[in-house]
């Protein structure tokens, strides 16, 4: 008996776009001069034209945010400052459909995932933020530490408003203010934030965002009234910064790509583990700087791994975004389209074997179906270089000992993945994966209260816990 | 007849041996009136590559040693140097012109300073780690642990060294430790104290030398994992921590002598989740 699925499509009615955008400064919408359009990657249709902020607009955002530090945000008590966040926190809650489905739009990510996933723990960042704002004594930098100033923030599109909420919650329960820039794809969950801090009367220019694309970040970077710089992003981009602030006292974190290993022993538990594996990777199309991009499995159930692999893979549902029912939606740019076509063409070429389901993908809009990639050697591209797509290379290994070495041997060191049913077999092996994130039998997990971050080229710091806190204070004496 | 003194060679310490430079150089090192004191070995970049192999094969044995083996081991380098007290102190005192009475303090602080990092190592997972109550069925935990392979530039002074290199294999690091000037003579020596401190090979290395020529080596080596470059002064930290973005080094420098900030800052912190069900 065949089941098919009714289309179910989430309305986009409660969201309504503007159809040009400028920038946010000083708590007001200013008009910008050039723009560009951002499309809804699932359809290419125009959804709006947004600002391209060049070094004026930077500059006079700085100078928002710097006047906004002195004359308000640093002398507000930290209960005050909690009290604003909390008041974000909980609008972003009332708001949090409308804010799913203009994120959906403008991504491409499914409705489920934005409305489960992603907005939840936007409001879940600002709200445990805003408890640390007046007790930051107990944070571990000493008594009275102190902000840096004015925050310099870049980040990526494939979780736009969650990547915003990691930067600006820790920023202003510490004490900063902040000139953040979304991605150039995927700015208007950024813009609509804005409104969100005009209903919440957070004072002008505490939070100010530019829009733009990598020129607009460089002008941020290079900005000599930024104090500090949050990105994430690609590696290239964040060794770009690190030689860029060299010779500068800004302080930086960065989170960069990763290529994370999954490990599944010969003992894990094979139906949880193909769900994890599924979630690992084809979790936010892939878009993920800790997916689970390596799949190694012990020889002895690589087979068997491998078919139930690709029986659930068959079942997943690729489409509409805005369908509650679809898993894995459009992939957010016809750039990042290219890029994953010729990475996958590369692990063709190199001889490794290519499988995916047969998908009915649309003609408009970007699409790359479910993939797999078997036979693949620690040499292949497709084994070393992030993809960032629903593309999964798989390796096998015969000793505990030979896992590490492989999940181990990349630059990069963000994310890992064990599958066991035994105890010590998962202790020891999270010991010995020199990664900041390690997800034993389980994978994709995020929440505000646990650090997040890289170890080795995969970046600098920590976001998120006590330890996220670090970066934006100095130390009190 | 009055016996001829029998005088030291000074050379480098790799991988618990004490090799001349492969580059045969030494440069000389007088007094404050100008009498010689030594010809320490003038380290080359290929001994500095030397000394990453060695400090990379080192590392992991030394992180999986127990907290409390390298507290001990710790503990053991003060005993040791207590033993090598005057020696130690007098070359403080011939090399960089400080009183005797000055070298002393300075030699006791290094003791201490030992000592103090000793009791640190199997504090760092209370102090620097946390379980973290996420919304979920998941136990989570995040644990600090080394980067991998320090190299330290310290000042010119037999202090600042020991305050450079304990912080940093506290933790589990190993290190490789560029020493300038005159304190080569000081260093050396202190490298046969942990000849003696059950220290494994490879955990601390010693290249005396300069600077200018080798800590640009070290920035842009792509298997050192971070950078103390409290020595370098601060019109050329711009170059090498340009470098040093190659591999996106941890580079830090500090103004305090004594902060568990230098062990943390060679730290990475890892977060483990596990789901939590019967």
């Amino acid at each position: 008996m065949d089941f098919e699925y009714a289309p179910a499509p989430e309305s986009r009615a409660i969201v309504s776009i503007k159809p040009k955008y400028g920038h946010f400064i000083d708590g007001k919408f200013v008009n910008g001069r050039n723009h560009f359009a951002t499309i809804n990657p699932a359809t290419e249709e125009v959804l709006s034209q947004i600002a391209l902020g060049n070094a004026s607009d930077v500059d006079k955002a700085v100078i928002a945010a710097q006047k906004a530090y002195t004359k308000t945000w640093s002398k507000l008590s930290g209960k005050e400052r909690g009290k604003y966040l909390y008041r974000i926190a909980r609008i972003l809650q009332e708001r949090a459909r409308e804010f799913a489905v203009l994120e959906t739009l403008d991504n491409g990510k499914p409705i489920r995932e934005t409305r489960d996933i992603d907005i939840p723990l936007v409001a879940a960042h600002f709200f445990y933020h805003a408890g640390w704002a007046d007790k930051l004594d107990y944070a571990g930098m000493g008594k009275s530490p102190k902000p840096h100033g004015v925050a310099g923030q870049i980040i990526p599109w494939n979780f736009p408003l969650l990547m915003l909420a990691w930067k600006v919650a820790p920023a202003l329960a510490t004490g900063n203010t902040v000139v953040l820039k979304p991605a150039e794809t995927t700015s208007l969950t950024a813009l609509l934030f804005a409104e969100v801090c005009q209903q919440a009367e957070l004072p002008d220019g505490v939070v100010n965002i530019v829009t733009g694309d990598g020129s607009t970040g460089s002008a941020i970077v290079n900005h000599s009234g930024i104090h500090k710089i949050a990105f994430t992003g690609s590696t290239e981009v964040g060794k770009k910064i690190a030689r860029a602030i060299a010779g500068t006292n800004k302080k930086a974190t960065l989170e960069l790509g990763g290529k994370g290993a999954n490990i599944v022993f010969d003992d894990a538990p094979i139906d949880e583990t193909v769900e994890g594996i599924v979630n690992g990777i084809f979790f936010n199309q892939g878009h993920v700087c800790c997916a689970g991009s390596r799949l190694i499995l012990q020889e002895g159930i690589a087979d068997e791994i491998t078919e139930k692999l690709k029986a659930r893979m068959s079942k997943i549902r690729v489409g509409d975004p805005l369908d509650k029912n679809t898993d894995l939606g459009a992939i957010n740019s016809r750039e990042q389209l290219n890029k994953i076509n010729e990475l996958s063409a590369a692990g063709d070429a190199e001889g490794a074997e290519r499988w995916s389901p047969t998908c009915n993908l649309s003609d408009k809009g970007y699409w790359f179906a479910p993939t797999i990639f078997t036979g693949v050697t620690q040499a292949h591209r497709i084994a070393r270089e992030e993809i960032f797509g629903p593309v999964l290379s798989i390796l096998t290994f015969r000793t505990p000992q030979e896992a590490i070495e492989k999940a181990n041997n990349t630059p990069f060191g963000l994310s890992a993945g064990v599958w066991s049913e035994k105890g010590s077999r998962i202790l020891w092996a999270t010991q010995q994966l020199r990664a900041g994130v390690i997800w034993a039998n389980t994978f994709n997990k995020f929440d505000p209260t646990s650090p997040f971050g890289g170890y080795k080229e995969s970046g600098w710091g920590r976001e998120g816990g006590k330890h996220g806190l670090a970066s934006y204070l100095k130390e009190g004496k | 007849m009055s016996r001829l003194e029998v005088k030291k060679t000074y050379k480098l310490y790799i991988n618990g041996a004490f090799p001349r430079s492969e580059s045969g150089r030494i440069y000389e090192v007088s007094d404050a009136k100008g009498n010689f004191i030594a010809n320490p070995a003038l380290a080359s970049r290929k001994d500095l590559r030397d000394a990453v192999v060695a400090a990379r094969a080192a590392q992991p044995g030394w992180a999986k040693a127990t907290a409390y083996n390298r507290g001990q081991i710790l503990y053991r380098i003060a005993e040791m140097l207590e033993g090598r007290a005057d020696q130690i102190a007098n070359e403080i005192s011939a090399t960089s012109g400080v009183t005797p009475k000055k070298a002393h303090e300075q030699l006791t602080a290094a003791i201490d300073r030992w000592v103090w990092y000793a009791g640190w190592s199997d504090k760092l997972a209370a102090a620097f780690g946390s379980t973290n109550p996420v919304a979920g069925p998941y136990y989570n935990f995040t644990i600090p642990e080394p980067q991998g392979v320090i190299a330290v530039a310290p000042q010119d002074e037999f202090l600042s060294f020991i305050d450079a290199i304990a912080p940093v294999i506290t933790s589990g690091n190993s290190v490789i430790a560029l020493v300038p000037g005159a304190s080569a003579v000081p260093a050396m020596t202190f490298a046969e104290v942990l000849a003696t401190s059950d220290l494994p090979h490879g955990v601390i290395n010693i290249l005396t030398g300069s600077h200018d020529e080798l800590a640009p080596w070290a920035a842009s080596h792509m298997d050192i994992d971070g950078m103390d470059i409290s020595g370098i002064d601060k019109k050329k930290r711009t170059a090498l921590k340009e470098a040093g973005a190659e591999n996106l080094k941890r580079i830090h420098h500090f103004d305090d002598a004594q902060t568990p900030n230098r062990i943390y800052a060679f730290m990475e912190a890892k977060t483990v989740w596990h789901p939590i069900g019967v």
